[in-house]
């Protein structure tokens, strides 16, 4: 266990260091939400506080989030393959040291995409949100739910040729029940709705962290390994 | 340290570049496997550090009385090949520091000296991969492939991009690795034919 715990960190550590001499993934995350911020600001404008409006605003944010996403956080894997370095990995590191590794590696890189994601539509979009703690804590739960899909298919499409097509095919089935969740409650919580409305929302989450997470981490070596 | 092969076959769809080999080696014993190009040396270099699976056949490490898998052997294995690239972007201390972490080795900035001392890279740890040579990116992937002395090392064209000084090392090395266990050695160099105690020589797939 200590090994797993220090070869994760290892990993982590690793990708943290090669994406801040590289920003292979960091520039293309932080370009296209501000991308996706400047082109809703501008061709849609502040929509008000309406119930139909805050749908919208939920609706945006997350797609933004989304394909901001899956423009990203496939490239941990990507990148190994592409560098040829998996093989090196390979022969030294427990595959499950590899999926935490990268997996935290994206949690790190969504955490900072959803921070610079919700400030710009913040300014530009002029979203309010009525209950902030509901917010933050659907925009965790629904980051680590989109990480926890969509790193385990990272890995599957990493040595295919037609990568990010692969990805958005295989990722959109799993996304869709997260999607519709997360927007629905980050409605409720820009609404500014109570705890109590939002609670079904994080539990649906959590029960999509918990069975993503467990597959993925028994699929994974399977996946790395073949 | 023992490895055996029985009946190993490997193919790549109807191809059969690899067909019902079996071979014995034993610790300090070299085998050079030889052969033109396509004829299946790298393949066998990879069947033997678990990156590829054969089609049919076994293979076995035994160390102390224990049988391993290719693939749970690979920390008693150090593999060394034009296809292992190490991570440029960082230095080639942080890599060795890296494997060294995920590996489960105690490691510090003087064993990182130290190997790299070994393969003549002394006083350029510090240096980013990417500003290394061909022939010094070679010395990094030995000082890889010794991290915490592999007992069979696995050396597919172990001079390429080497100078003299370069290969006259590697060949020390192969020498040393006698004490610890098997070495295999793919390669087509007349210079590294002689060092085998057994050259196999591959055929063309049919």
């Amino acid at each position: 266990m200590k090994l797993l715990f220090q070869a994760t960190w290892a990993v982590l550590r690793k990708d943290l260091r090669s994406e801040l001499r590289t920003r292979y993934a960091l520039n293309a995350l932080l370009l296209f939400a501000v991308s996706a911020a400047t082109a809703v600001s501008l061709g849609v404008g502040p929509l008000g506080s309406g119930s139909i409006a805050v749908s919208v605003q939920a609706a945006l944010l997350w797609v933004a989030l989304l394909f901001a996403a899956l423009n990203g956080l496939a490239r941990s894997f990507v990148q190994e393959e592409e560098r040829r370095t998996s093989l090196a990995l390979r022969l030294t590191a427990p595959p499950l040291a590899v999926y935490l590794g990268k997996l935290l590696f994206n949690l790190v890189l969504l955490a900072l995409l959803d921070l610079v994601t919700t400030l710009l539509f913040l300014v530009f979009v002029r979203v309010s949100i009525g209950n902030i703690g509901l917010f933050i804590a659907l925009l965790l739960l629904g980051s680590v739910s989109l990480v926890t899909a969509t790193t385990l298919i990272a890995a599957i499409i990493a040595r295919a040729s037609f990568k990010s097509g692969l990805f958005a095919v295989l990722a959109f089935p799993l996304l869709v029940p997260v999607l519709v969740v997360v927007i629905q409650g980050t409605a409720l919580a820009l609404r500014g709705d109570p705890w109590s409305a939002g609670l079904p929302m994080l539990q649906l989450l959590l029960a999509y962290i918990v069975v993503t997470f467990v597959a993925s981490s028994m699929l994974f070596p399977v996946v790395w390994e073949a | 340290m023992h490895l055996a092969l029985q009946s190993v076959a490997a193919n790549y769809g109807p191809r059969h570049v690899i067909y019902d080999l079996s071979l014995d080696l034993q610790q300090g014993e070299i085998l050079v496997v030889s052969g033109r190009n396509g004829s299946g040396k790298s393949t066998l270099l990879r069947l033997l550090c678990g990156l590829q699976q054969p089609s049919s056949g076994q293979i076995r490490y035994t160390h102390q009385e224990r049988a391993y898998t290719p693939q749970a052997a690979r920390h008693l294995l150090g593999w060394v090949s034009p296809d292992l690239m190490l991570y440029r972007e960082l230095t080639a201390s942080e890599n060795l520091h890296f494997f060294a972490r995920v590996r489960g080795l105690p490691w510090s900035t003087a064993d990182s000296a130290a190997l790299l001392d070994r393969v003549e890279l002394a006083g350029r740890g510090h240096d980013l991969v990417s500003s290394y040579s061909s022939g010094m990116t070679q010395r990094l992937r030995y000082a890889y492939a010794l991290q915490g002395q592999p007992l069979v090392l696995l050396l597919d064209e172990p001079t390429v991009t080497l100078d003299e000084q370069g290969m006259a090392l590697v060949h020390r090395i192969i020498e040393q690795q006698r004490q610890h266990g098997p070495v295999v050695v793919a390669t087509n160099d007349p210079r590294e034919l002689a060092l085998g105690d057994y050259v196999l020589q591959l055929q063309p797939p049919r």
